[in-house]
């Protein structure tokens, strides 16, 4: 176990340096990515944004925090596919009958999604800026922002990795991330909650994916985030929590 | 030098197998679609684990210390198990720098020129042949040196001549000294490569020995006269080769 544990990291960085070089030779999939919450965004800012009333003056910076959870939500089920894939091509059990720390594979496709998805954020905050997000947000504030998505997107990647270990075939393998790519529509994220009725509103107030925005809201805008940011990050470090012990015992499951 | 031996019930699938494999030799497993082979190979390479009964490989028991088995093993399952985005050369690197080896470059070009790969490299594996992917997928576990490898059906869909580059490559394998673990259910496959040959058949090994010692079990042979006709892969691998000249 002691030589396991000495080379977890260099094992890691291989796995993540492999998984690294399917997506700069499949950049495809980080475009689809970026592409589909753009064309949320322009279909927000410039179709439905004229008809809803956000309290501010901006709808770019009111509309940006959802679309990048949707991005996330909609990266992550490649995620899940590229493990399905090493799944069904063999390559797992090659890598797990070898003298290395057996979690190493899964880090490596988290690790990945970790950057394409930065990747992917940066991408779609460029267009935003281009057609008219004007953030007054400190370097701290940025800071904690990408704090907060880096932590959500871990959360939701290791969902990813239960379904991508558990899925039957490739075409369900995907599924689980429609709910999630789902949530931020009835949230803040698009319109502010108190304009839903009642029992929608109750279930958009107490997501996950509420609490996210406001802060991002705040942190963005300039302002202090408030008890938000710890709600926000509560939540975030809960889902991760869970789902990673899920998905280790998923993992562990396929071993046995 | 470890044997293994080994006896457990899992599922009806292996009920109580028993069998031993000489260091430095080709072992092989024949058995039907569904006989458990693959089931056995898993268990010993601890990617399963037996219900009951013990397994020993290269000394080390596969339960209490899977790490020191995984350490002196390699596993070339029944799919090619090759990374088809990476070159040919980036897959061996990778297998390399995951067995800790410290000129990872050097061990994959020697590979890559030993399975006559060095022309492909630089290709990714996707655009490989049949053939070229088992021969790559046999240097990957061959990497590190392991003492005893596991080859679960390598030549499953291969045609003729790539059957024979794998077994070409197998037979190198035993002359270098390391135990191969064979699987298959091709009958001329166990004939020409193995030392020892052991059917599985219904959850347990029903005959283990050398070919002579199995020929032994049946009627001495009769001398019959049978015009010999070439069989159509010779015929195949004749006119195949002609073109090639």
């Amino acid at each position: 176990m002691e030589t396991l544990k000495k080379h977890f990291f260099s094992d890691t960085d291989v796995m993540f340096g492999r998984s690294v070089r399917h997506i700069t030779r499949s950049m495809d999939t980080i475009i689809t990515v970026a592409v589909m919450p753009i064309a949320l965004m322009l279909l927000f800012v410039y179709v439905f944004g004229g008809a809803i009333d956000t309290g501010t003056g901006n709808y770019v910076n009111y509309v940006l925090p959802g679309i990048l959870l949707i991005a996330i939500a909609s990266s992550t089920s490649y995620t899940a596919y590229r493990l399905f894939l090493d799944m069904q091509q063999g390559i797992l059990e090659r890598f797990r009958s070898m003298p290395i720390a057996r979690s190493t594979v899964l880090w490596g496709h988290v690790l990945t999604s970790l950057v394409s998805n930065a990747i992917s954020i940066i991408i779609i905050i460029l267009v935003a800026l281009i057609i008219g997000f004007r953030p007054s947000a400190g370097i701290s504030s940025w800071l904690a922002v990408a704090v907060i998505l880096a932590v959500w997107t871990l959360s939701l990647t290791w969902i990813a990795v239960i379904a991508g270990l558990s899925a039957k075939s490739a075409d369900g393998v995907s599924g689980f991330s429609y709910p999630l790519i789902f949530l931020p529509f009835i949230s803040s994220a698009f319109v502010p909650t108190a304009s839903m009725p009642g029992p929608v509103s109750a279930f958009a107030e107490n997501q996950p994916v509420t609490p996210i925005v406001d802060t991002m809201h705040s942190l963005l805008a300039g302002q202090p985030a408030g008890a938000e940011i710890w709600i926000a990050l509560a939540w975030c470090l809960g889902v991760l929590v869970v789902a990673y012990i899920f998905a280790m015992l998923a993992y562990k499951r396929k071993i046995a | 030098m470890k044997g293994l031996k080994k006896s457990y019930k899992q599922l009806e699938v292996l009920n109580g197998v028993d069998f031993e494999v000489k260091q430095g030799s080709i072992f092989a497993l024949l058995g039907s679609n569904g006989a458990g082979k693959t089931t056995i190979v898993k268990i010993l390479t601890t990617l399963l684990k037996q219900d009951s009964g013990a397994a020993t490989v290269n000394g080390f028991d596969v339960t209490s210390e899977p790490g020191r088995v995984r350490q002196s093993i390699s596993l070339t399952g029944q799919f090619a198990a090759v990374d088809e985005i990476l070159t040919g050369q980036e897959n061996l690197i990778m297998i390399a720098k995951l067995r800790h080896l410290k000129n990872s470059r050097q061990v994959a070009d020697e590979m890559l020129k030993r399975f006559g790969l060095t022309d492909a490299a630089d290709r990714r594996v996707s655009t490989y042949s049949g053939g070229m992917r088992r021969r790559l997928d046999i240097s990957m576990s061959l990497v590190g040196k392991p003492e005893l490898i596991f080859l679960d059906e390598p030549t499953a869909g291969l045609d003729p001549e790539g059957r024979i580059e794998v077994w070409k490559s197998v037979k190198q394998l035993a002359d270098s000294g390391t135990t191969v673990f064979l699987t298959t259910e091709y009958l001329d496959e166990a004939e020409q490569l193995a030392d020892r040959i052991a059917i599985l058949h219904d959850g347990r090994i029903i005959a283990n020995g050398t070919l002579a010692e199995l020929r032994n079990l049946f009627p001495p042979a009769k001398v019959e006269y049978i015009e010999k006709q070439p069989s159509l892969e010779e015929i195949f691998l004749a006119i195949i080769g002609k073109k090639e000249k």
